[in-house]
Order: structure tokens, then C-alpha cells, then sequence
């Protein structure tokens, strides 16, 4: 069973808020480190008190760290060793495999998020604004009382209008296609395969394999743990409408060039159920508009795109192994609305997402690298993902269509990298743990 | 990129010397688990060679039938590999016995580690590894242990060819596709 009183709720949960604040954090004493997480600690919700009270609770706080952070706490060396490797170097040594180069690359990275002093983050999702306002007003306060811990930066998340459903700057639904962990309460919607087992997402559990993998040292502050990477991807909501129109003279053909690009409609409906026209209907549909697959229903791309970006981070019944593939998605919308027809003025908008997996190198980078950023992906020979690809206006995108296929030259970068960080998710006693570590230096852990 | 893309013409054999090591570490890009050894005119590919433990030589030609009556009875066992051609050896140095693993593919080994040890797995082939002198007996539970077995022994070539250099499998059964079609089309209009 899981034990869902240890697990963070990130993990398992999406916090009905319409709002949030990311705080990043360093650590200049650990003392201070562990005095700010004590405290915090007892504002972070389990999986259990989450759903004890999801219509009543106004916040939810998720709390993690960089390798730098639990070195930065205190963690003793033998068991900073333990972790993997690709976590231990950080997604800043991990560029140029995830295609962080170029415009991409930390060195432009907003807030401070680039450096070795990055420590930790904590996550506030509200439910509304005033709340919002409090729970800010109230870290401030703690981190005022832990001098020694530095407040890097802030990034607010909001929801962006129609707030009837999720979806990002360019328009498109989001939380479409999300895993289900077996044994976790939830039941997969049509299409999405059977649930997964835990240990493709929390460690100290068996996977797909029946094995559970070798984690950090010692056993409790890894069990109910994950590793989260963060990424804040500018979206150039200008350049991309810019290139709809350009490539579509009437609203149904840019809709139509939009749908192409990910895959789905706009609305969310699949084209592989829908291929010629938008069905705002199916799109909304969660029995229905996940229930499809590519090899058998579409296996050349006249529907989706071999190279679309839907097709690309989830291949589906096209892929190997895609059980060990799969990866849970969080997070929200920053920056500020861009109505229809407005001219782009400039200001930074964008996702900043969460993608949490039990192994970042076989999950998230594998995504990052081959799916995203391999040119020859399904022998496409010059394409990168359209929407999160890194482009330099020199890739392709073709688009599969009887008689003859259409291909799009010189495709332009639509989303910019503005940050990234891999963090590890402990589970809430593994918070105490890290929280209580080295308590004979004279350090009163409770402080706060 | 893509003008290497046009630069790779298949009309004309190619030869490529290969500096030590298997890559030049100034241009060799950065793949998930290491460097990734570059594309050369015979595709990519790697060469494993590792000491076996004496006296379990039997196993490996046990696997090899394994492996004939998998395909026969599944040809697309091994498609995720991308493969041309696998060879697989076992020769003597000094009265020990050596195997080398010698594949021929179309992707670099970094991209599709994992499925090639998932596939490892389901074809037995880790179990004839555990005849290997230093081959991870915690292979299960840590496949980063596996893949670094993998890393540590490949023994990469100084100098490769290809008469139709750069061609993927891919390309070469749609050609002959295309040919057996247009056959047939010509058999038609007689």
C-alpha cells in the first residue's frame, strides 16, 4: 500500500488553486536551513490531509531540494553519495543533454536558479488571491526569522482566462494526459493504460519491473521521496499567433496549423478522432479524449504528425518501454494574459512546470533528449519538438497529407528556457529527518 | 545537422579514421550517460569485448540458440534496436577465453540505452553477461550499473567504411520495397 500520510501531495494530488508562488531558497548556514524547514515542514501537505479536507484547505505547500540544498542542510557526505549522478550534477551540468544550449542555455536563466546556491524551493499553490497574499506575508516572516536563509527569487503562477479549463499562453487544454499510479485512488481515463506501479514515481516501491530500485541512503529519508525537474518555459505567444496566421488564411486553417503542431486541437480534442475539424466537445470529454492510439490508428501521421508534440512525449503504442517512460506533470501559467488579437507586449509569460519521475535520467532526460531534441526522432531527419524543441529557425516541420506532405522551413523557436533545477521530494518524515540532522551541533531543530 | 544530413552521400563509399578513445572530446556531443560516439559511414555502432569466466564458454553458445529459435519465432525481437547486422565471438588470448559483442545500428547507443538493456533482459542476454568477469551482480535493481558495464568495455574502432556509407536499415528495406513494387508494376503491364 502507499502510504499516503508520508507522500507529499504534489505526488499524487492537483491542489484546486488558482494561484501560486514558487520560492527559491539558499541556505547560508545549516542551521538556518534546518530552523526554516522545521517550521515549514508542518505546513506541507501529505496525500492524507490533502484529501481529508481538499474543499475546506486554502493553501497546499510542497517543499524540496537541490543536491547543493542537502549538502547545504547538513547531510553527511557517505549519504550525498548515494544519490544519482545526474541528480548530484544538477540540470545546469545536464545542458547539453536536454538541449539547454544557445537561447536555452542557464547562463540566461532568470532568478538566480543557475547557481550552485540554489537550496530548495517551496511551492505554495492557493486558492484564491487573498490567501495568495497571506501565505507570502507569512514565509516572509520565517524567513526573516532564519537569518542565513536568502530568499533567491519568486515566481508567481496564475491561471489565465477562460478559467474554465487548464491550458497555457498559446491556448491549448493542458492535463490531458496524465499517469495513474495503481493503488493510489485514481482509476485511468479511457486510452490512458493501465495504472503504473508506484515505484516509476516514488522510491522505495516496485516498478514496472517488479523491482525496487537501488535509492539514497539511508532508507528514510528516501522512502516516499521522488526527484522533480523544474522547467520555466518562456512562450513567445506573439511569434506563435504571428506564424498561424501566416501559415493559415482563415481562422480554420490557423487552427488547424495549431492543432498540427501539437497534435491536439486547441480544445483539446485528439486528431486522431477528430482529424479534419475542432470538436470542443471531445476536447472536453475525459472518457473519450484520451482513447486512442497511433500505430494502428494513424501510423504515417496523416492525423498527427510523426514530429508533433504530442506524439513526441507521449509515442503511445509507438514507442518501447513506454511504461518506464512516463511522467507526472505539475504546475501553472506565469506572467500575463495576452487577449486574442492583442499585439505581444513584450512581458515575459510563460509555464513553469514540475515533471516528477523516480529516475530523472531515464524519465525526464530521456524525454528531454530523444523525444524532444533528437533530429532524427521517427527518421525525421532535421526536426526538434515544435513547442518545447530548441530551435535556432533552422528545423523542419512536415506535415504528412495525401497527396503530397506540407513542410514548414526555418520553424521558430515558440518557447524559450528560462530556468530549470532538478530537486529531490522527500516524503514528510524524511522532511524531519533533514530537519533534525546534526541536532548534537547544539542547533534547536524546532526553532520557528 | 542537416548539411551533414547532405553531405551524407550514399553513392559514395567513405572512410573515416577515428581518433583514440572512439571520439574527438572537443566536438563529441553529450548523451545522457557519457559521450556519444559519432556516426560514421558503417552507421553507429559498439564492440563490447569482455573477459569470460572460465569454463562458462558452454553458456554463450547455449544463448546464441536461444536467440536463432527467438527470431525465428518473432522477427521483430530485437527491431528496437535499429540493427544491421550483430556479430558475436568468442576467442582466445593466452588460453582465456574473450567475448565480443559487435553490433551495427542506426541510433546512438546513449538514446536507447534503457530499451536495449530492457531487451537484454527479455532475450536472456543479461543472464549470459553474468558469464563476464565484472559484470554488476546488482544488475536488477541498479541498470546504471548495467549500462556502465556496457560503457567501460566498449572497445571502439580507429578506422570505419561503408560502400553505401550512412543508410539506415530503414532506408534500405524501403529501397528494396520500392523495387520488389515496381516489379510487380512492370509484371502487371505485360
Amino acid at each position: 500500500m502507499l502510504e499516503f500520510d508520508d507522500i507529499q501531495h504534489i505526488l499524487l494530488t492537483r491542489a484546486p488553486a488558482l494561484t501560486g508562488r514558487y520560492e527559491f531558497l539558499s541556505f547560508r548556514e545549516a542551521a538556518a536551513g534546518r530552523a526554516w524547514l522545521s517550521a515549514i515542514k508542518e505546513k506541507v501537505h501529505s496525500v492524507a490531509a490533502m484529501r481529508d479536507n481538499v474543499e475546506g484547505d486554502m493553501r497546499w505547500v510542497t517543499v524540496a531540494f537541490t543536491w547543493n540544498g542537502l549538502r547545504a542542510l547538513g547531510l553527511d557526505e557517505a549519504s550525498l553519495a548515494t544519490f544519482p549522478e545526474e541528480f548530484r550534477q544538477g540540470m545546469v551540468a545536464r545542458a547539453e543533454t536536454l538541449g539547454d544550449t544557445g537561447a536555452n542555455a542557464p547562463e540566461h536563466w532568470y532568478g538566480g536558479v543557475a547557481s550552485p546556491d540554489l537550496h530548495a524551493i517551496a511551492i505554495l499553490f492557493a486558492r484564491d488571491a487573498t490567501e495568495h497574499a497571506r501565505c507570502v506575508s507569512e514565509h516572509e516572516k520565517l524567513v526573516a526569522a532564519c537569518p542565513g536563509v536568502e530568499l533567491l527569487s519568486v515566481l508567481d503562477v496564475e491561471a489565465i482566462p477562460p478559467f474554465d479549463y487548464a491550458h497555457d499562453h498559446f491556448g491549448y487544454r493542458d492535463r490531458l494526459s496524465q499517469p495513474v499510479i495503481e493503488d493510489s485512488g485514481e482509476d485511468p481515463t479511457p486510452g490512458s493504460g493501465a495504472p503504473l506501479k508506484a515505484g516509476e514515481f516514488i522510491l522505495g516501491y516496485p516498478d514496472e519491473y517488479g523491482v525496487i530500485a537501488d535509492r539514497p541512503q539511508p532508507e528514510m529519508l528516501a522512502r516516499n521521496g521522488s526527484y522533480m525537474a523544474y522547467r520555466r518555459l518562456q512562450e513567445h505567444v506573439g511569434k506563435f499567433r504571428d506564424f498561424l496566421r501566416q501559415h493559415g488564411n482563415t481562422a480554420e486553417e490557423q487552427e488547424l496549423i495549431a492543432a498540427k503542431l501539437m497534435g491536439r486541437w486547441r480544445s483539446g480534442a485528439p486528431l486522431v478522432l477528430s482529424p479534419d475539424k475542432d470538436d470542443p466537445v471531445l476536447g472536453a470529454d475525459m472518457q473519450r479524449n484520451n482513447d486512442f492510439n497511433y500505430k494502428e490508428m494513424d501510423p504515417h501521421g496523416y492525423a498527427v504528425p510523426l514530429g508533433s508534440h504530442a506524439r513526441r512525449m507521449n509515442p503511445r503504442d509507438t514507442a518501447a518501454n513506454m511504461n518506464r517512460r512516463r511522467m507526472i506533470r505539475r504546475g501553472a501559467t506565469y506572467g500575463p494574459y495576452l487577449p486574442d488579437g492583442a499585439p505581444d507586449d513584450g512581458a515575459d509569460r510563460g509555464i513553469a512546470a514540475f515533471v516528477i519521475c523516480g529516475s530523472l535520467i531515464r524519465q525526464f532526460e530521456f524525454a528531454q533528449n530523444v523525444w524532444a531534441n533528437d533530429k532524427n526522432f521517427h527518421e525525421l531527419e532535421n526536426e526538434r519538438d515544435p513547442i518545447i524543441g530548441n530551435h535556432d529557425g533552422t528545423m523542419e516541420f512536415k506535415i504528412p497529407s495525401r497527396p503530397i506532405r506540407k513542410k514548414i522551413v526555418g520553424l521558430p523557436a515558440f518557447t524559450t528556457v528560462r530556468g530549470g533545477a532538478y530537486f529531490f521530494l522527500p516524503g514528510l518524515k524524511a522532511l524531519s529527518y533533514l530537519a533534525s540532522l546534526n541536532r548534537e551541533d547544539g542547533v534547536n531543530a524546532s526553532v520557528g | 545537422m542537416s548539411s551533414e544530413v547532405k553531405l551524407q552521400d550514399w553513392s559514395k563509399p567513405a572512410a573515416i579514421a577515428i581518433p583514440k578513445g572512439g571520439f574527438d572530446p572537443a566536438t563529441a556531443q553529450k548523451g545522457r550517460y557519457g559521450p556519444i560516439f559519432p556516426k560514421t559511414p558503417a552507421c553507429y555502432g559498439f564492440s563490447i569485448v569482455a573477459k569470460v569466466i572460465p569454463g562458462r564458454e558452454d553458456a554463450f553458445y547455449e544463448h546464441a540458440k536461444n536467440i536463432e529459435n527467438t527470431i525465428a519465432t518473432q522477427p521483430d525481437a530485437l527491431a528496437v534496436l535499429k540493427l544491421h547486422y550483430l556479430r558475436w565471438l568468442l576467442f582466445p588470448i593466452k588460453g582465456e577465453t574473450y567475448f565480443m559483442y559487435q553490433g551495427i545500428f542506426d541510433t546512438d547507443f546513449d538514446k536507447y540505452t534503457e530499451d536495449a538493456v530492457a531487451l537484454f533482459g527479455a532475450t536472456g542476454l543479461k543472464t549470459v553477461f553474468e558469464n563476464l568477469e565484472g559484470f554488476p551482480k546488482n544488475w536488477q535493481t541498479n541498470p546504471e550499473a548495467f549500462i556502465k558495464f556496457v560503457r567501460d568495455h566498449q572497445c571502439p574502432s580507429f578506422l570505419e567504411y561503408g560502400e553505401y556509407p550512412y543508410v539506415s536499415a530503414d532506408e534500405i528495406k524501403k529501397a528494396l520495397k520500392l523495387k520488389a513494387a515496381f516489379s510487380d508494376m512492370l509484371d502487371q503491364m505485360q
